[in-house]
């Protein structure tokens, strides 16, 4: 119901998209001027790729063999790290109830929630990344881009998938403790194709070779995103 | 004192709640399973190759059916239809179905590695059927934590009916996951647990699995119903000290 004045449309019921870009705008703009989480996430993984480098024989154990698998118990990790915020940020002065009375559907929220939370993930795997290469001294090689492509298809399901959990923990007492319990299993289908795709391609495979492990975090993402959406206004109070 | 004695009488009273007397189903159930016992211990022939801890076959498998495929299958379908109707009864059976499924898992996950130690040579191998269940238990145990962490009944109901309802939609995930991670990996040459189900059992020991598996089902209902009654005991109770 736009009402035109001076020939500039004032605020106008937006769509779906745009309210959700809203609200992911406002979550990431908190996230840029506080960083609180993000350094830690950040602070975090690299900490974790310095500390796991320690854990092996580098002489029994070759890095190409290490740096798939710590590079997404990482991934995963810092993850959670990020998720837990999503919907702290909201309890404060009970901002989530303004934002339930907001004209916004709740599936946008879910939507906003989540791709400040896609967007946080990429950040993080975007540092951690290179770190992972520079420390455990990986071949510099076309692999950069399939990974990065690995990674982001990845991050699509670890964001609907965490961001749910989160709304359905911050309902809890123990939130930070509940969410890796609730979350984990979840990332299961998730870690393993992709710490699969990530040894696969370091290792040189063709890429044909990983089209599988691929289609199975494609599936993974369209289920659950479409799955999150659905159930995310179950996990709000009516 | 008198507030205490009319509380306990209307609690009797409420729908679906009976006085305590003999569980007659559960008294079956106990029977059935004694029974069963007796006659694999006693009366049926030992395998040729695997010997006597075949035996647990006897109880792993029926355990697995109860628990993997009834138990979890309630769970999912309860947690799905609850989010529909919102029905406090789907709630109390999906809790109770979750309860004895992680029992009954946990007898699985308990005999699965005593019999693979003396058939395979090992406790545990990253068997996709074997990794799933462990997932599952998994599940069903961070299922139940969460239970446990919300108060109010209506949020701790729909919460818990989402992670359900999420659940039943991994389960082929992990499923397909573990497979195609297996493909990847050469297989061990071992007796796989398909091969046992599907390999002809002679009459005695078919019998005799006949008889677990239904001994068994009558004590996964009887446990569920038990669970059930004191699930509705417990809401009908805390409705009349909060309400």
């Amino acid at each position: 119901m736009s009402e035109v004045r001076d020939g500039t449309p004032t605020y106008d019921a937006p769509g779906f998209f745009a309210d959700s870009w809203r609200l992911a705008k406002k979550d990431l703009l908190i996230e840029f001027r506080t960083r609180s989480a993000f350094l830690s996430a950040t602070v975090f993984a690299l900490l974790s790729v310095v500390i796991f480098r320690f854990t092996w024989d580098p002489t029994a154990v070759s890095t190409l063999d290490l740096a798939p698998g710590v590079l997404w118990v990482i991934f995963t990790f810092s993850g959670l790290l990020g998720l837990n915020r999503s919907f702290s940020v909201e309890q404060a002065d009970r901002a989530m109830d303004a934002l339930l009375a907001s004209p916004m559907s709740r599936e946008s929220v879910f939507a906003g929630k989540a791709l400040a939370n896609f967007i946080f993930v990429v950040a993080v795997q975007s540092l951690t990344l290179p770190a992972v290469a520079l420390f455990f001294n990986l071949p510099v090689g076309a692999w950069w881009i399939s990974i990065a492509g690995v990674a982001l298809l990845s991050a699509i399901g670890l964001a609907a998938v965490g961001t749910l959990f989160a709304a359905v923990a911050s309902n809890t007492r123990m939130a930070e403790m509940l969410l890796p319990m609730l979350a984990l299993p979840f990332f299961v289908p998730i870690v393993i194709p992709a710490a699969q795709a990530t040894s696969l391609l370091l290792s040189g495979q063709p890429f044909v070779d990983v089209v599988s492990w691929l289609k199975v975090l494609l599936a993974f993402d369209i289920v659950f995103v479409a799955a999150c959406t659905v159930a995310f206004p179950y996990t709000l109070e009516e | 004192m008198t507030s205490v004695s009319t509380a306990e009488s209307r609690a009797v009273a409420a729908p679906g709640v009976q006085t305590p007397g003999v569980d007659w189903f559960m008294a079956i159930a106990l029977l059935a399973c004694a029974y069963a016992a007796i006659r694999a211990v006693f009366f049926t022939p030992v395998d040729a190759m695997l010997g006597a801890v075949q035996k647990i076959f006897y109880l792993h498998v029926p355990a697995a059916i109860a628990g993997l495929y009834i138990g979890c299958g309630l769970l999912a379908i309860c947690s799905i239809v609850y989010l529909w109707i919102k029905d406090e009864r789907l709630d109390r059976l999906a809790e109770s179905a979750a309860e004895v499924a992680l029992v009954f898992m946990s007898v699985v996950l308990t005999t699965g590695p005593i019999w693979g130690r003396s058939s395979w040579g090992t406790w545990w191998v990253w068997e996709p059927r074997l990794t799933l269940t462990l997932f599952l238990w998994f599940l069903v145990l961070s299922y139940l934590v969460l239970r446990g962490a919300i108060e109010q009944p209506e949020a701790r109901a729909r919460l818990s009916a989402v992670m359900g309802a999420l659940a039943a939609l991994l389960v082929p995930f992990i499923h397909l996951t573990v497979l195609l991670f297996r493909s990847q990996h050469p297989a061990p040459i071992v007796l796989t647990p398909s091969a046992l189900t599907s390999s002809k059992l002679p009459p005695e020991m078919a019998a005799t699995f006949g008889i677990s598996l239904l001994a068994f089902m009558l004590l996964f209902f009887a446990v569920l119903r038990l669970r059930y009654r004191w699930a509705t005991v417990r809401d009908a109770r805390a409705a009349l000290e909060h309400g």
